[in-house]
């Protein structure tokens, strides 16, 4: 065990990815608590979606994939929260109405540029080579931004998730905390995205939250919950991905599923239990 | 504006891209009043309330606020939301939150707001739960644990919108007593009820609205009034219907 773990390590590629998705995992996780507890999952499927369409429009001008990314999928949040709010669209049926756009805005770009290769697959399902040094950087900023953030909001963040016109009325600007999440999550999603895969990154933003809420009583510790099990979800999808050459973003995503599985089942049984005594 | 008044409402109007919501409302809140606004649905209540609390100004008339009263230290009770209810935070979490007003921009919860949280669940009786997740509790402990967490954010004012919606007949009566019991400790309540028949016998006074203000005044003037009278003893769908409801009225 220890000696394949050495192997993996031994690729610098591995070890930015790993730097990487471990940061990733763990913002998405703490960022997704609130966002499915607001019934927002969707929106990282949205931004996601998004995402694949501004990495084909930079492969077609040649520049920096993340450079390019970055601005849209924030504008992108931006959009969505202020469509929502509106309410002349509903929040589900704009995100449909974004990520449907965002795709086939993508592919129509791919195919009048470099053609329909393997590179669409690794933006649609990941690439575990996807992650130089920038963005191992980048990863680490934007880890630092979002704990030193959610820390410091986190009490107003659960105000805004759990009761939003009592915060409002208590003088909390919930929607610029809203906002907020939406912009860290439209980065989080940004950087994750080329390894985990424009189709799966929002597993990593539900999947903790959902797992920890089985079992977890208080705000606290679901959020703790899940930033654990994320951060271990991650890490043994890319040595399963290791051993038995399996798409990294797919094998985090199945680990994910196995251990949601497992706490409802626990979660069944101590019902049960209870319900017995 | 008197000493012992909380709110004032001068011909406050409010109205939405076509229609208007409220017209030309106006009434006070004196200190230790139970003011109860009853109405139809759409007559402007909650519109009203996101008035009172400051999330919207009137376009036009003037809210006032008196005895040191701001916007924000009200203490409100919103009707709960369909995500509330399955919410895994333990009811501490839930009343430690009243306290974010007073807060301000600082992160931290001191010493002092988890006495005053700890207080509050205790004047509740809900300090054995505090450690329960709120999904977990019944309509009735969930109602008091907004209960308290409203009274962490004010000294005087508490704002109840539809406080017994979907509780059962027992839970009700319950609330009932317990806002009877704030109210007699000296804290200030405004009421939004569907509910006029047992409003009026937990309300010192009555605003009925329908867009436009038709009654306010004291809840023995209502009973009085041609307003109360029409809406307290509805007309009868059949004969033994409605003398059901008038002997419910007269009760």
């Amino acid at each position: 065990m220890f000696a394949t773990l050495i192997e993996m390590f031994s690729y610098s590629f591995l070890v930015r990815a790993v730097v990487v998705g471990l940061l990733v995992s763990l913002c998405a996780a703490l960022l997704g608590v609130s966002l499915v507890l607001k019934r927002y999952s969707m929106i990282g499927d949205g931004l996601s979606h998004v995402g694949f369409g501004s990495l084909a429009i930079a492969t077609a001008i040649h520049a920096a994939p993340l450079a390019v990314s970055i601005p849209i999928v924030v504008v992108a949040a931006f959009l969505l929260l202020r469509i929502s709010a509106s309410s002349k669209i509903k929040g589900d049926a704009a995100i449909a109405l974004l990520s449907t756009s965002a795709l086939a805005i993508g592919v129509v770009i791919i195919s009048m540029t470099t053609g329909m290769n393997t590179d669409v697959c690794n933006y649609l399902f990941g690439s575990i080579l996807a992650m130089n040094r920038s963005d191992v950087y980048l990863s680490v900023a934007l880890a630092a931004v979002v704990l030193t953030l959610f820390v410091l909001f986190y009490h107003k963040i659960l105000a805004v998730t759990f009761d939003e016109s009592f915060a409002r009325a208590t003088g909390v600007p919930a929607g610029a905390y809203n906002m907020l999440i939406a912009m860290l999550t439209a980065l989080t999603i940004t950087l994750g995205m080329r390894m985990m895969g424009a189709l799966l990154i929002s597993s990593l933003i539900v999947f903790p939250a959902l797992t920890g809420m089985r079992l977890c009583k208080s705000f606290k510790s679901v959020t703790i919950c899940a930033a654990i099990t994320s951060a271990a979800c991650f890490f043994l999808g890319v040595v399963g991905s290791y051993l038995y050459a399996t798409p990294t973003g797919a094998s985090v995503v199945l680990v994910n599923i196995a251990l949601f599985v497992i706490f409802c089942g626990i979660s069944v049984y101590q019902t049960k239990r209870r319900a017995m005594a | 504006m008197p000493i012992n008044t909380l709110i004032r409402c001068r011909d406050v109007s409010y109205s939405y891209e076509s229609a208007a919501a409220l017209r030309g409302v106006s009434f006070d809140v004196n200190v230790g009043d139970a003011l109860c606004v009853v109405g139809e649905n759409g007559s402007g209540k909650s519109t009203l309330m996101t008035l009172l609390l400051g999330l919207k100004a009137p376009q036009s008339g003037s809210i006032e606020y008196g005895g040191g009263l701001r916007a924000n230290q009200i203490g409100y009770l919103p009707q709960q939301t369909a995500a509330q209810k399955d919410f895994p935070a333990s009811v501490r979490e839930v009343v430690l939150s009243g306290r974010l007003s007073a807060r301000g921009l600082r992160p931290f919860y001191t010493r002092e707001d988890r006495a005053s949280a700890d207080r509050h669940m205790e004047r509740l009786g809900i300090t054995h739960l505090a450690n329960r997740c709120y999904r977990e509790l019944s309509g009735g402990q969930q109602q008091r644990t907004l209960l308290a967490r409203a009274l962490c954010a004010t000294q005087s004012l508490l704002l109840l919108d539809e406080p017994v919606a979907g509780l059962d007949p027992l839970a009700t009566n319950d609330l009932y007593q317990l806002i009877d019991s704030i109210r007699q400790e000296g804290v200030t309540i405004i009421m939004v009820s569907h509910d006029i028949q047992s409003s009026i016998r937990h309300a010192t006074n009555i605003l009925h609205l329908h867009c436009e203000p038709i009654f306010f005044g004291t809840v023995d003037q209502y009973i009085a009034s041609p307003v109360g009278q029409r809406f307290l003893i509805p007309v009868p769908v059949c004969a033994a219907d409605g003398a059901q409801l008038a002997v419910h009225a007269v009760q």
